[in-house]
């Protein structure tokens, strides 16, 4: 065609103008640090593995999960889950049900065999874990992972720790807490039962292993002096839950008191119920916005029945009564006794007042240090014995079952480095991702799903278990509540809404990059960012 | 074929023999009969594939032949006065876009006050606007020039108006050699566009062109309509040759050879003079006729070598440029080699306005005695705008010239102020 | 709303894309094929709503012709932005003419289009508010009337910006433009003037009539490809914020427009035939407060002593919509 000049344009030939000079600011893709993530003490990449979970890829949602805790199905269940604390759906309708999601996925792995990738090859390295709980399975498999030869030595008959001796069934399924245990054996954790470490420098020595990892948890309980008249039952929570493992179950009587603010005290008090107590009473000494124990797991025991005596300390323990005394919270938030006193019925007193560590394996460690009854470590979760490391119960922090396996994800990444001769270091932590950031505008109106709860007889006199899973389709939905905070999930929106055509979309997983020669810095890929992934930063004129 | 018919409807048949696709109109008199014409024919499927858009106004039909022509169609609309100025900002549109649509445009009198009948101030309004105009001297002529605008429209991509005698030819019944369907075929081959709204191949139509090139584009289409005049000439040969008779070009010279005066003139006013030339010359007077046939582009070669031996030039016209005078007298002074004060500009027929013989031969021969103003209106009320002169130096602000003399003639009883 | 909402899908149909959808059902401006029919290097302003709206409706509308289309464009910042010699950003076939005739050139091409024989070739023509609903009025009327087969899209940013921020007939009440300056006792642009387009357009009762924005891509989309299934006369609305002639950050391009729908002001719906047929309601309403504030040509409002009263009347036009095209109501297509 025979143009005519300068009125008649070959098409698109605007490229030619590249606006990208008229920019002040530029937009960047950044990755914020979502607040589950940063909320979770197992530091999983919670809204990494719901970005499979999403797309219905419960594998990759998985095998993503596990790259922190090898225990989803069992932390699907007995979580306090921080990070639906942190969710900022929260702000929007309700928090996403991520633990409910966990349960759903570990669900999925243990239905479907999924198994654990095997190293590439072996270290050579060999290290002993002692303990079988959480923290040291959470260890074990994780130097496993990375190729070292790992043995876990028990003192019980059993693996698990206090995720089978302190947590009810009714809550955690044996099953799945076997097949869990199992699972991380069969990546070539060798776990020795009934295999009691009285001398931790001996058993390095013995077994040639190049470190330790110390995890023997806290199972001697505290103990309070009650002047306790003579025949009354007066037992410890950690003796109940443990014995509800036996063959023999503990008998508590018609009338039990617990006593203690704990989620052990619950856990007592519930187990209790379905023992046939007909009264299942908390003694706790403060208010239940005190109370150390979860709301969550509180409500579900009052739904079953259980009582809870608010503001009181046993003073004494008769025969069949106990004697309280009603207490009232000072200025501080301190109870401070009344001195009214009331008598309680009572065939038997559960103390579920903490627990202590047993240290004897540690006599004689040189430079280990034991600081209120737990083990000093540092930040790499050495003890100040070079080569021992130790988490969980027995150093200093929350005593929870999550908590321990975050410190046994750590410790083993710091035995790793360690075993290399290096020292390993906390890669540098995004910015949080907070509500603030957010577009919540473009996510669909959607209150979280809840999960099937047993009816209530069947929970005040079996050990089944309360709380169900979800559906496929449920869980699906639930995963796909997560708004993506602080990490592209490839919504286009930057891509779309930008007017001059200065997002290149790389494909699906390849995210986006900026084409800089036409962005004129406009900052509608900011603000349209549904999930705060894009900043802006000065142009430097 | 021979036909006795209205010029109207003989432009019609001329325009459909040339297979237009779009057409789109907005009536104004004394342009209706034409399109009229056309919309039977279309309706009847005479035409077909061809679209007839009865649009709302003269602006929407020149837009509607834009929006047609670009797209690869061989756009036709016709329109007159008022509508022809309404249209204006798309009638310049079309030819800075170098669109070659063909307009007839039945000459009319441009208002206020308003006025249906001839004269050539609504054409002569555009005559800056980069279009080709053309004017007939009569029916024939008229038919024969609208098959020829085509050709020369999409050889140039350039638009093309023929301008035909609002009345006097568009309502005059004549005798007309009709060509034939073969003929016209022969002549004008289907459109191919110099540049069309294609999605198989996109270009944008109509940038926004800055002063770094605007003036370029400008003389680009004067440099345009420059090789239209070789064109024209070339395109009446080879219609001559297809059709067997002369018509079109530039311009035609009757009797001029030892004429001391010529007379310039243009479209159907052309047959009078020459018929009082004839008279004249009969009388042994030296004057003969220039017809200018092609207003735009200004031939203004054909139009020295014309005129260059006579003593005295008259332009006649029906038009006037307020304030100034002739425009095609202007234009002929601007050509003529001569000294400019032998041109004589003669406004005639303004509004439909009759030019007789008698006057004409009044004027004329004020020319060959060299009595002739520079600037005359024939056959002007003298005494009339003498009056209402006269009041205006009175009296300021005395309302509108119409109604001045409308109220000295006794028309109405208008208010006076 | 005229698409079938997406469910549960984190996202639902609310952002441009979702890579849990399947292809078909994602937006055109999610693909990395989409046409780009306004490409980069275009010299609108950053943030224009206009060349966001444009690309949006064009891109859809060759997506739906399969990129069988020609688009006639009336004189503004459309225009002047997207070719200026010598280049252009169209990647169609696209022509300008004037301010006030795209929908009489959209005529002439599709009837030229209809002798041609290529039924599969579609018209657009478009323009912004004052090519559209002022100078451009009587063509666009006569378009509609004679249900040519054209679709004209109006991206109306309320004034005339590409002169620089002059009043038109789709300036809103109080608004201040250049024009209509509120000083002395003025208060910027009049209560009870101004047209509403797409009423004016479904008195023609042509085929199809819709409203939309640039804050809802899908709807948008949804609606250019509804338009497109029919033939004749149609015409869709689409409000594209200007961060110069607002005043509002270029950022806050889609905020602005999703503001003016959530508060009820812009009321998004379609229409066949002159009856309405679909009407988007409004997910999270909010008073006009949360669209005026935000915005310099209504500061006026807000500077002490402050025009409550003006206010209150333009929450009252808000209402009137939320009445006349229920804009309120079952959420159920809100997801």
């Amino acid at each position: 065609m025979k143009k005519p000049f300068a009125i008649t344009l070959d098409p698109g030939s605007s490229l030619a103008n590249h606006t990208g000079s008229w920019r002040t600011v530029r937009p960047v893709y950044v990755d914020r640090l979502p607040p589950c993530n940063d909320a979770c003490p197992s530091g999983e990449n919670i809204q990494g593995w719901l970005f499979h979970a999403e797309s219905g890829d419960y594998e990759k949602a998985w095998r993503l999960l596990t790259e922190a805790n090898p225990l989803p199905a069992c932390m699907g269940r007995v979580c306090y889950h921080p990070c639906e604390t942190a969710c900022n759906r929260a702000q929007l309708d309700e928090c996403v049900g991520v633990n409910a999601i966990e349960r759903f996925i570990g669900d999925e792995a243990l239905k479907h065999g999924w198994k654990f990738t095997p190293p590439a090859k072996s270290t050579g390295m060999r290290v002993l874990v002692v303990g079988a709980g959480p923290s040291g399975l959470s260890a074990a498999y994780q130097l496993a992972r990375v190729g070292h030869t790992v043995t876990v030595r028990e003192a019980g008959p059993l693996a698990g720790g206090m995720m089978r001796f302190g947590i009810p069934k009714y809550r955690l399924p044996r099953a799945v807490l076997d097949a869990e245990i199992a699972r991380i054996a069969a990546l070539g954790v060798s776990i020795e039962l009934n295999a009691k470490v009285d001398d931790v420098l001996a058993a390095k020595r013995d077994g040639h292993y190049d470190a330790v990892f110390l995890a023997v948890g806290a199972h001697i309980a505290k103990r309070a002096y009650l002047p306790a008249g003579s025949a009354g039952r007066m037992l410890d929570a950690v003796e109940v839950l443990r014995s509800m493992e036996g063959e023999d179950r503990p008998l508590l009587g018609r009338r039990v008191v617990v006593y203690g603010g704990g989620n052990t005290a619950l856990d007592v008090a519930r187990t209790a119920k379905r023992l046939g107590a007909e009264e299942s009473v908390i003694v706790y000494r403060r208010t239940r916005e005190k109370m150390p124990a979860h709301d969550a797991e509180l409500e579900e025991a009052l739904q079953e029945g259980v009582l809870v005596k608010w503001l009181s300390t046993i003073r004494e323990a008769g025969e069949s009564s106990i004697t309280v005394e009603k207490m009232t919270l000072d200025d501080k938030g301190m109870a401070q006794p009344t001195g009214e006193f009331e008598t309680l019925a009572a065939d038997s007193v559960v103390l579920a007042l903490g627990q202590d560590v047993d240290l004897s394996l540690l006599d004689g460690v040189p430079g280990l240090e034991i600081d209120g009854g737990v083990v000093k470590v540092d930040a790499n979760m050495m003890t100040g014995h070079p080569g021992i490391f130790a988490g969980g119960d027995m150093v200093p922090g929350e005593r929870t079952v999550t908590v321990g396996i975050g410190h046994g994800k750590l410790a083993a990444r710091n035995i790793d480095a360690w075993l290399r001769g290096e020292t390993w270091t906390h890669p540098q932590r995004h910015e949080i991702a907070s509500f603030d950031k957010l577009n919540t505008w473009y996510y669909s109106d959607a209150p979280k799903a809840q999960r099937p709860v047993l009816d209530m007889v069947r929970r005040q006199s079996t050990f089944e278990e309360v709380v169900g899973g979800f559906d496929p389709a449920t869980a699906q939905f639930e995963a796909r509540r997560c708004l993506s905070c602080g990490n592209c999930f490839e919504c286009d929106n930057c891509y779309g809404v930008c007017p001059d055509n200065a997002v290149i979309k790389l494909g699906a997983g390849n995210r986006y990059a900026f084409n800089y020669d036409y962005c004129k810095g406009c900052g509608l890929c900011v603000s349209e960012c549904p999930c705060g992934a894009i900043r802006t930063q000065p142009e430097e004129i | 074929m021979l036909k006795q018919v209205e010029g109207s409807a003989a432009v019609a048949e001329a325009i459909a023999l040339c297979r237009p696709q779009v057409i789109c109109a907005y009536p104004i008199s004394p342009q209706t009969h034409i399109v009229e014409a056309l919309g039977r024919r279309v309706d009847a499927g005479e035409l077909a594939p061809c679209e007839f858009v009865n649009v709302e106004s003269e602006f929407a039909a020149m837009s509607v032949a834009i929006g047609a022509s670009a797209t690869g169609a061989r756009a036709y609309t016709a329109t007159a006065s008022q509508g022809l100025l309404f249209m204006a900002e798309a009638v310049y549109n079309a030819a800075g876009l170098g669109l070659p649509i063909v307009m007839t445009v039945a000459n009319r009198a441009i208002g206020a006050p308003i006025n249906i009948w001839n004269d050539h101030t609504d054409a002569l309004s555009q005559r800056d606007c980069g279009w080709l105009q053309l004017f007939a001297e009569d029916n024939q002529e008229a038919l024969d020039l609208h098959i020829q605008a085509f050709r020369l429209a999409e050889e140039l991509s350039l638009p093309v108006m023929v301008c035909m005698d609002g009345f006097i030819l568009t309502h005059a019944y004549e005798r007309v050699d009709m060509p034939t369907q073969a003929q016209v075929d022969s002549y004008l081959p289907p459109y191919e566009p110099r540049q069309v709204l294609d999605p198989a191949d996109p270009v944008s139509i109509g940038a926004m062109v800055g002063p770094e090139a605007f003036m370029e584009v400008r003389y680009l289409a004067h440099a345009k309509q420059q090789q239209a005049l070789e064109l024209i000439p070339a395109w009446a040969d080879e219609f001559r040759r297809v059709f067997g008779r002369p018509s079109g070009g530039l311009v035609h010279e009757y009797r001029t050879s030892d004429a001391d005066v010529i007379v310039v003139a243009l479209g159907s006013v052309l047959g009078t003079i020459k018929d009082t030339v004839d008279m004249m010359r009969d009388e042994g007077f030296r004057i003969g006729v220039l017809g200018i046939t092609c207003f735009r582009p200004w031939p203004s070669v054909a139009v020295r070598n014309a005129l260059q031996r006579a003593k005295r030039v008259v332009v006649l016209e029906k038009s006037l440029a307020v304030g100034m005078g002739g425009i095609v007298g202007n234009n002929v002074s601007a050509s003529f080699s001569g000294s400019p004060d032998r041109v004589h500009t003669v406004i005639a027929g303004l509004g439909g306005r009759s030019i007789t013989r008698g006057s004409l031969r009044r004027v004329f021969e004020q020319a060959l005695t060299d009595s002739l103003e520079p600037l005359t209106f024939l056959d002007l009320d003298r005494a009339l705008v003498d009056r209402v002169l006269e009041r205006e130096r009175v009296q300021r602000r005395s309302g509108p010239i119409a109604e001045g003399i409308l109220k000295d003639l006794g028309v109405v009883a208008a208010k006076t102020g | 709303m005229s698409y079938q909402p997406i469910r549960f899908y984190q996202t639902g149909t609310f952002t441009v894309g979702n890579r849990l959808l399947p292809e078909a059902q994602r937006s055109v401006q999610s693909g990395r094929e989409r046409t780009n029919s306004l490409n980069s290097g275009h010299r609108a302003c950053q943030g224009c709503g206009e060349a966001l709206g444009a690309r949006y409706a064009i891109d859809a509308a060759m997506a739906a012709t399969n990129r069988q289309l020609v688009a006639a464009n009336a004189t503004g910042c459309l225009e002047v932005f997207s070719t200026p010699y010598p280049e252009t950003s169209w990647q169609i076939p696209w022509i300008h003419s004037l301010f006030g005739n795209a929908a009489a050139v959209g005529t002439g091409i599709a009837a030229a289009l209809r002798v041609q024989g290529k039924r599969d070739v579609r018209v657009v023509a478009q323009g912004g508010d004052g090519g559209t609903t002022d100078i451009g009025f009587g063509c666009l009327s006569g378009m509609f009337e004679r249900n040519d087969d054209v679709l004209y899209i109006c991206y109306d940013n309320e004034a005339y910006m590409n002169t620089g921020v002059q009043r038109s007939s789709a300036t809103p009440p109080a608004a201040r433009t250049n024009t209509t300056m509120p000083v002395g006792e003025s208060t910027g642009a009049r209560f009870g003037q101004g047209k509403n387009l797409p009423l004016i357009a479904m008195a023609h009762e042509i085929p199809y009539v819709a409203t939309a924005t640039v804050a809802e891509l899908r709807d948008l989309e949804a609606k250019v490809r509804r338009a497109m299934e029919f033939r004749g006369a149609r015409y869709i609305h689409v409000l594209v914020p200007c961060p110069l002639g607002w005043g509002h950050g270029s950022a806050e391009t889609i905020k602005m427009a999703r503001l003016a729908q959530e508060t009820a002001l812009f009321p998004v719906f379609e229409a066949e035939h002159g009856e309405v047929t679909n009407v988007s309601k409004i997910r999270r309403q909010l008073p006009v407060e949360n669209y005026l504030k935000p915005q310099t040509r209504f500061a006026h409002l807000f500077k002490p002593p402050g025009h409550a009263d003006l206010v209150a009347r333009i929450q009252a036009l808000a209402d009137r919509n939320v009445q006349r095209f229920g804009l309120v109501g079952d959420a159920e297509d809100a997801q």
